[in-house]
C-alpha cells in the first residue's frame, strides 16, 4: 500500500495525461463531434471490455497468443543464448556464419509469415516459428555484443588464477555479460509479443490477433479498439515482470539502482 | 593465521628484455633486466611513467610470454600463470556480481573441501579486517576496502610471490598511507615476496627493503638502492630524507626536461 503511494506521488503525472485525453475524448462523443460508428466513446469501450472479460472471450484469446510468445520466445530466445555463445567464442564460427547471418537478419519477421504458412498451415507451428525468428535475432546480437565486451581485466584476473576455460565462460563471462543480454532478452519479447499479433492479423483462427480481424469482419469497432488496447496493455505487463526479474537477478548492477 | 607452509623460492630475473610490436614498428620496453629477490624480500620498483614497469609485473605474473631472457622461481622457468604469484592491480578489478565472501572465494582453486574454503576465506577477510564485509558487495565499499578484497584475493593461495601493480596509486593520500602499513602487517604475517611497482618515491622507500630505480623506455635496471633502515620507519627521519634526496637524484638525472626540486 504505502509502496502504491509512493508510486502515484512521483509518477501522479503519468496517469494524468491519459485520464485528460480519456475525458475530451468521452465529451467529444457526448456532444455528437465523432460519430460512435467511427470512435465509440471510452465508456462504451469499456462496457465492451467488461463483456468480453466476463464472457472470458478476451482472457482465452489473450491466454492463446501469450502461450504463443511463450513458446516462440523460449525456443529464439535459447537458441539465440547458444548460437550467441559459439559466435563470441569461436572465431572461425563467426566467420562461417557472418555473410550468411548479415543477409538474413534484416529480414523483417513479417515477411517469413507468407513463406511459414505455406509451410505449415495457419497453425500454431507457423506463428511460434515468427516469434522464434524474431526474438532469436535480437538475443544472439545481444548475447554476441555482451560476452565481446567482458572487460579484459575481468579475464586476466581469473587466468592469473589460473581458472580453466569452463569457469571462465560460466563464473565471469557470463555473469559480466548478462546486463547485456537481459537487454536483448527483453527487446527479444517485446518482438516476440509484435510478431505474434502480425501473424494472427494475417492468419489464425484464435488469438488476440484473429478476434480484432473477427470483429472488423463484423464492423464491431468497440471490440477492435478493445483488442488493440489490450495488446498494449498486455506488453506493458510483460515489460514490468521483466523488469522485475532483471533487479533481481541483476542485484549487483549499479546501474539498475538509480 | 596458520605458519606459512610455502616454501618460498628465490626469483631470478636474468638478461629480460621485451620488445612490443605496434603497427609493424618494434617498441623496446624492457633491456636487460637482472634482478635476484631473495625468498621473503619486499622490493619496490619506481621508475618515469612508460618505462615498463608494469609490464615486468605482467612477465613475472605470466600473463605475457613473449620475452627474452629468462624468469625463474627456484629452479623453474615460469611460462604462464600460477597460483604461486599472486597480482593486484591498481584497480581492484573485483568482480561486481560476486559478494566480497564470493570474490575472496573465486581465488582458491579447487583442491580444497568446502569447509576448508570458508576458512580460508573467513581467514583472509580477517587478515584485511574485512570480516564484517562479508556478504556485501563490492559498490557498497570504498575504493581502500576493495583494494584491501583485491589483496585478499591474490593471497588465498599462498602465493610465494605478490605482484603489486600500483596497488594504492587510485587512493587518496590517507589511505593510501593506511594501505601502506596494511600491506607491511600482512607482509610480515604471510612472509611472501613482494614486488610493488609504485610511482611514489616515499612510498618506494617506506616499505621496501630494497629500490630498483629503472630508467626510461627501454627500462633497465638503472640503479638497486638497499634500505638499510629499521621498521617501523618515520618518513621524516634524516636517513629517510636522505635516501628520498639520493633517489630523487637518481630518478631525475634521467628525465630530459630536468628541473629544480625542493623537498
Amino acid at each position: 500500500m504505502k509502496k502504491i503511494s509512493e508510486w502515484l506521488k512521483k509518477n501522479i503525472l503519468a496517469l494524468v495525461t491519459p485520464i485528460i485525453l480519456l475525458v475530451i475524448w468521452e465529451s467529444a462523443s457526448r456532444l455528437g463531434w465523432v460519430r460512435a460508428t467511427f470512435l465509440p466513446p471510452p465508456s462504451a469501450i469499456f462496457a465492451t471490455l467488461v463483456e468480453l472479460m466476463e464472457s472470458g472471450e478476451i482472457f482465452i484469446n489473450l491466454g492463446i497468443s501469450i502461450l504463443r510468445v511463450a513458446e516462440g520466445f523460449i525456443i529464439g530466445a535459447t537458441l539465440g543464448v547458444l548460437v550467441g555463445l559459439q559466435m563470441a567464442l569461436m572465431k572461425k564460427f563467426r566467420i562461417a556464419v557472418s555473410l550468411m547471418f548479415g543477409i538474413l537478419r534484416p529480414i523483417p519477421v513479417f515477411a517469413w509469415i507468407p513463406l511459414l504458412i505455406l509451410w505449415m498451415g495457419i497453425d500454431e507451428g507457423s506463428k511460434i516459428t515468427v516469434i522464434a525468428i524474431g526474438s532469436f535475432w535480437t538475443v544472439l546480437i545481444s548475447v554476441v555484443q555482451g560476452i565481446k565486451n567482458v572487460d579484459k581485466k575481468y579475464l586476466e584476473v581469473a587466468t592469473i588464477l589460473e581458472k580453466d576455460r569452463k569457469t571462465l565462460l560460466l563464473q565471469v563471462m557470463l555473469p559480466a555479460a548478462l546486463p547485456a543480454i537481459f537487454t536483448g532478452l527483453r527487446v527479444g519479447i517485446d518482438v516476440a509479443w509484435r510478431s505474434v499479433v502480425a501473424a494472427e492479423l494475417i492468419a489464425a483462427s484464435s488469438g488476440i490477433g484473429y478476434m480484432i480481424m473477427y470483429a472488423r469482419e463484423l464492423s464491431q469497432i468497440d471490440v477492435v479498439l478493445v483488442g488493440v488496447l489490450s495488446i498494449g496493455l498486455t506488453g506493458i505487463i510483460i515489460e514490468q515482470l521483466l523488469s522485475l526479474l532483471e533487479k533481481r537477478l541483476l542485484r549487483w548492477n549499479v546501474n539498475l539502482h538509480e | 593465521m596458520s605458519a606459512a607452509k610455502t616454501i618460498v623460492q628465490t626469483l631470478t630475473i636474468t638478461n629480460l628484455s621485451k620488445t612490443f610490436r605496434i603497427d609493424n614498428n618494434s617498441v623496446k620496453v624492457l633491456e636487460d633486466i637482472n634482478l635476484t629477490v631473495e625468498p621473503g624480500e619486499f622490493i619496490s620498483i619506481i621508475g618515469p611513467s612508460g618505462c615498463g614497469k608494469s609490464t615486468l609485473l605482467r612477465l613475472v605474473v605470466g600473463l605475457d610470454q613473449e620475452f627474452t631472457g629468462e624468469i625463474r622461481l627456484g629452479d623453474n622457468h615460469i611460462k604462464g600463470p600460477s597460483v604461486n604469484r599472486g597480482m593486484v592491480f591498481q584497480e581492484a578489478r573485483l568482480y561486481p556480481w560476486l559478494t566480497i565472501e564470493k570474490n575472496v572465494d573465486f581465488g582458491l582453486g579447487n583442491q580444497h573441501s568446502v569447509e576448508e574454503k570458508k576458512r580460508i576465506v573467513a581467514e583472509h577477510l580477517e587478515l584485511v579486517g574485512l570480516s564484517s564485509f562479508a556478504n556485501a558487495y563490492p559498490h557498497q565499499l570504498s575504493g581502500g576496502m576493495q583494494q584491501r578484497v583485491s589483496i585478499a584475493r591474490a593471497l588465498v593461495n599462498r602465493p610465494e610471490v605478490l605482484l603489486l601493480d600500483e596497488p594504492f596509486g587510485a587512493l587518496d593520500a590517507i589511505t593510501r598511507i593506511n594501505m601502506q602499513q596494511e600491506i607491511l602487517r600482512i607482509w610480515e604475517t604471510e612472509k611472501t615476496t613482494i614486488l610493488l611497482v609504485t610511482h611514489d618515491i616515499d612510498e618506494a622507500i617506506f616499505l621496501g627493503d630494497r629500490v630498483v630505480v629503472m630508467s626510461k623506455r627501454p627500462g633497465s635496471t638503472k640503479t638497486i638502492i638497499p634500505v638499510n633502515l629499521p621498521r617501523p620507519r618515520d618518513r621524516n627521519s634524516y636517513d629517510f630524507v636522505t635516501l628520498r634526496k639520493e633517489i630523487y637524484t637518481q630518478f631525475f638525472a634521467d628525465v630530459e626536461t630536468p628541473f629544480a626540486y625542493s623537498i
